[in-house]
């Protein structure tokens, strides 16, 4: 076991995670150069476009050190938003160390303060590695001062490198070897592997990742999840090079895949310790936690003859993504669709964005919402999280929300703009932490409905990207709900209702009438935008008719031309959803969600 | 209705800054084009009906020397069939309106002068990078008429940024008073390609804005209307039923139409084709006696049925229900539009109004 480490690599958004990442890759001989695809670790799209990593990813670096012993080193790849910050929690768990990379340029930022600190929870080696150091802006003095007031880590200790020159990527590679302890556990106990990812391939099933903590596991196992005792025979084990790398067995200290006929991700938890069926572990590895929806939202094809299409869809991406839960749902304005759960509204953006770009799908979602509670006259609780089933007003005794306990780490120079930000988000219960000098934590018991809208992007901007945010759901609480619909000249929008607080009902009626107003397109008659609750009106907008709108010639060539505008202006439109006889585009739904405080 | 044949002559003095369609600045290459459209004819001699239309446009086809001219409208004549009432059709610039080429125009046949006029007020001349005064624009019209020539058009532009509604229309009160039986107004578009798409997308110049240039649309068309003027298409007036331009209307009702000379377009009543762009290779494909075309598209029900709408929506004809499929979005879209006052529903057929010209490119959109 002593020539396995285990390590994952944490940074701020842009600090060189990838880069560094594929040098370490390369330097090891994984790949030839001339194979290399840039950026191995991020495989999707969207994670590659967003710069964070979603789902974690494991590799095994074969390195040979300066002294000439052979090691295999394990890369757990870490997803880098709070959304998933349980995944992120299971990652670090499979690890005895970290890198801790910062931009010599930028300094500590607020990512790299909350991965600091998960990585100490976890009681992890932190080996700081200062990266870009051949930026001319490169402040590495500056840097190490931040690393030991900021972090309290030994910044003496951090390593210089550039992963872009590809500069001090071997004294890297030496100091996981050297600072990071091996792996303990023992391989001939009864078997413990911790699930920190699982993912779907076509052709084999479920692929889990995980981490032995104690025994062994070799094909022909018969392995069991101790979270609900399902039963599996063991088809394979192996390592992750580029590609997987079947091995006669996995023990204790190592990180490898495991298949064994689990037909779905979703039958896999994240977290969940597996063991084998005739020896099983007494205990399961602590932490385990089941992941639960907390935003909901519907999912609608833009075109109703899609829906079929849309379900398969849904049916594919869910093989992949266990956090996705979804039901049949149907709106007036919209048709038949989907009720889905999602872990966080980054989830909620992710979920959509594949469904578009890889399954082809053109879909309208309308806006989140969470579980609300209410106590009705005939004593009747009820839960919705649907605005449309939101009951009759009148036979409403009392509204419960869900709140949560906000956690947000800044620099003390943001402290005036967070709290601000908290308390317009009816933040209550406020509490201070210093952690260290000039770095501030702030505590707030939140509803969680005010921290899906939006939250998480005006605390960015309020602080510049140094603020970071986690949280975890408390309870619910009483609170004076009502239900906001939106017209368009006259007709109600079921999709665009929302459930909100009665005082933010005025202001979110006023944006969702000027959002409306920008993204719906002029017609050639006027629009009437209007929200309004039960049938008072509380906010209004006009959409302008077109006034002109004729090209002035139209001869011989002209006209193909013109045919080919029409029809593609035709398709975009058939894009749009049709209320009465006003088109809304896809992303008239998603601005109403909104809030602009970053333009 | 006969098809109309059109032959692009593809030569300017100089390039306008507005102007998109393809032309070069000098006459070097005459004798190569002409050479091809000789051969082009040719190709076609046989393929369509008898036309009843002859369009000269470009380009200026006045900027054309005499021999040329008068060899081009000779080798029409001699390979083609024409009418005996064809309306014959020779764009011209005021500059190249001598006694001598007004004569020479008249004893080709032509009978119909289209001038480009487009405006009266020498500063907007200036700026659309005009080669003539308006003093010689009036002259060219004046020696038109003494020649005989009883079918003008005057081409006119308006929409520069910043022109005042008055200046446009003394620009139009001037043109009335030689009372050309074809007026057509167009507002200036800033096109990609062209020097002022340059600039537009520089940010140097702007479009005039909707306000401005619906009120300018809307005074040149009650001023002409006022005046006797039929407004039988979004930029086109006529001063009877019989001098709206025959061989234009053709491009609208999808009547055939055959197109030659460098970029000038094609339409047999399904097939659609475009002839390549710049001279060289037009002849050069012409010498090596391919057809000289660009692309080629045949039209679909559908892609007819919406050209149908997109085109209808523009001229006084407007649309044959039949066009408008009879589900209930249609239907509702219709009614609105007529509640608007963008259309009337007349004889089986959908008229566009003044407003409903303005908002022409919108209209077809709301059909399925
Ligand atoms: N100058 C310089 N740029 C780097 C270095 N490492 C990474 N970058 C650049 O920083 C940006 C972010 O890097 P990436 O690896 O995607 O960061 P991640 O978001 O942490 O994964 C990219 O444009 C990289 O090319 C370095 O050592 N020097």
């Amino acid at each position: 076991m002593d020539h396995i480490r285990n390590f994952s690599i944490i940074a701020h958004i842009d600090h060189g995670k990838s880069t560094l990442a594929d040098r370490l890759i390369q330097a090891t001989g994984l790949v030839e150069d001339r194979d290399f695809r840039d950026q191995i670790l991020d495989t999707m799209d969207i994670e590659r476009e967003r710069g964070i990593t979603i789902k974690s990813q494991a590799v095994t670096l074969p390195y040979v050190d300066k002294k000439g012993r052979s090691f295999e080193l394990n890369l757990i790849d870490t997803p880098g938003h709070v959304d998933f910050s349980y995944e992120v929690s299971r990652a670090l768990a499979s690890c005895e160390g970290v890198l801790l990379l910062v931009d010599a340029a930028q300094g500590v930022e607020a990512q790299t303060v909350a991965n600091a600190y998960a990585a100490m929870e976890h009681d992890l080696e932190i080996i700081p590695v200062i990266n870009k150091i051949d930026l001319p802006s490169a402040d590495i003095e500056r840097v190490k001062e931040e690393i030991e007031i900021d972090l309290g880590l030994d910044s003496d200790q951090a390593i210089l490198c550039s992963a872009k020159e590809g500069i001090g990527i071997e004294d890297v590679l030496e100091a996981i070897v050297k600072e990071i302890p091996p792996p303990s556990g023992a391989t001939d106990g009864p078997l413990q592997a911790l699930i920190f990812d699982a993912h779907y391939d076509p052709f084999r099933g479920t692929i889990v990742s995980c981490r032995l903590f104690a025994g062994t596991v070799r094909a022909g196992d018969r392995i069991r999840l101790m979270h609900n005792r399902a039963v599996y025979k063991v088809e394979e084990v192996g390592l992750f090079r580029l590609n997987r790398e079947p091995k006669k067995d996995l023990s204790a200290g190592e990180v490898g895949y495991i298949i064994s006929g689990i037909k779905t991700v979703s039958d896999v938890r994240i977290g969940d310790t597996i063991t084998l069926d005739n020896d099983p572990a007494p205990v399961p590895l602590p932490g385990f936690k089941e992941v639960k929806p907390v935003v909901f939202a519907s999912i609608y094809p833009v075109a109703s003859d899609d829906y079929r299409s849309l379900a398969d869809s849904l049916e594919k991406y869910k093989l992949n993504d266990a956090a996705l839960v979804f039901q049949k749902d149907s709106s007036a304005a919209l048709g038949l669709g989907f009720r889905c759960g999602f872990l966080g509204l980054l989830h909620l953006e992710i979920v959509q964005e594949r469904l578009e770009r890889e399954y082809d799908q053109s879909i309208i979602m309308t806006s989140p919402t969470v579980q609300y509670r209410f106590v009705l006259s005939n004593g009747e609780e009820v839960t919705v999280d649907n605005p449309v089933y939101y009951p009759d007003p009148t036979a409403i005794v009392k509204g419960m929300e869900p709140y949560i306990r906000a956690s947000i780490m800044i620099p003390e120079r943001y402290m005036g703009a967070v709290m601000d930000l908290c308390l317009e988000r009816r933040g209550v219960n406020a509490q201070f932490n210093y952690p260290t000098p000039g770095r501030i934590e702030i505590r707030f018991d939140m509803p969680l409905a005010d921290v899906i809208y939006d939250f998480y992007d005006s605390l960015k901007t309020v602080t510049q990207g140094y603020g970071s945010f986690d949280y975890e759901l408390l309870d619910y609480r009483e609170s004076d709900l009502v239900k906001l619909d939106i017209l368009l000249n006259g007709e109600r929008v079921d999709a665009l209702s929302q459930i909100v607080f009665r005082e933010s009902a005025r202001p979110r009626a006023l944006h969702a009438c000027e959002k409306l107003k920008e993204e719906i397109p002029r017609h050639m008659f006027k629009i009437a935008v209007q929200g309004a609750i039960g049938g008072m009106v509380i906010a209004r907008s006009t959409i302008s008719p077109f006034r002109k709108d004729v090209t002035a010639k139209c001869y011989g060539g002209d006209i193909t031309r013109k045919r080919k505008l029409l029809e593609k202006q035709k398709k975009g439109k058939k894009r749009m959803k049709m209320v009465g006889s006003v088109a809304i585009p896809q992303s008239a739904f998603v601005a109403v969600l909104k809030t602009d405080k970053d333009s | 209705m006969s098809p109309g044949l059109y032959v692009h002559v593809p030569f300017c003095r100089s390039k306008c800054p507005y102007c998109a369609f393809y032309s070069v600045p000098s006459a070097a290459p005459v004798p190569i084009w002409f050479e091809g459209i000789q051969k082009e004819v040719l190709l076609y001699k046989g393929r369509f009906d008898r036309f009843d239309s002859l369009y000269l446009g470009g380009g200026t086809p006045t900027f054309l020397d005499n021999r040329t001219l008068s060899g081009l409208v000779d080798h029409l004549f001699t390979h083609f069939d024409f009418a005996a009432d064809t309306e014959f059709t020779i764009e011209a610039n005021p500059c190249d309106l001598s006694g001598e080429k007004v004569r020479l125009l008249k004893d080709l046949g032509c009978n119909r002068i289209n001038l480009g006029v487009q405006s009266f007020n020498e500063d907007t001349l200036s700026f659309l990078g005009r080669g003539h005064t308006g003093e010689e624009a009036r002259e060219a019209l004046t020696r038109l008429r003494s020649v005989g020539f009883d079918n003008v058009g005057v081409d006119l532009i308006y929409g520069l940024p910043g022109q005042a509604l008055e200046e446009w229309l003394e620009t139009l009160r001037c043109a009335l008073s030689f009372q050309p039986e074809h007026i057509s107004c167009y507002e200036l578009t800033l096109e990609k390609g062209t020097a002022f798409g340059t600039l537009r997308e520089k940010g140097n110049i702007r479009p005039m804005n909707e306000e401005d240039g619906r009120s300018c649309f809307l005074a040149a068309s009650r001023l002409l209307r006022g005046a006797g003027y039929i407004h039988y298409e979004v930029s086109n007036y006529a001063r009877t039923e019989a001098h709206c331009s025959r061989h234009n209307c053709k491009y609208w009702e999808h009547v055939p139409y055959l197109g030659l000379g460098p970029s000038a377009h094609s339409f047999d009543g399904k097939d659609r084709w475009w002839n390549v762009r710049s001279i060289r290779r037009y002849a050069g494909l012409l010498n090596t006696g391919l057809p000289p075309v660009e692309g080629r598209e045949t039209l679909t029900e559908e892609q007819m049925r919406l050209e149908s709408l997109a085109l209808g929506f523009r001229t006084r004809q407007g649309v044959d229900l039949r066009f408008i499929a009879p589900d209930a979005q249609s239907m509702a879209a219709l009614s609105r539009m007529e509640e608007a006052g963008l259309v009337n529903i007349l004889d089986g057929r959908v008229i566009p109004t003044e407003e409903g010209f303005l908002v022409a490119d919108q209209l077809p959109l709301y059909f399925s």
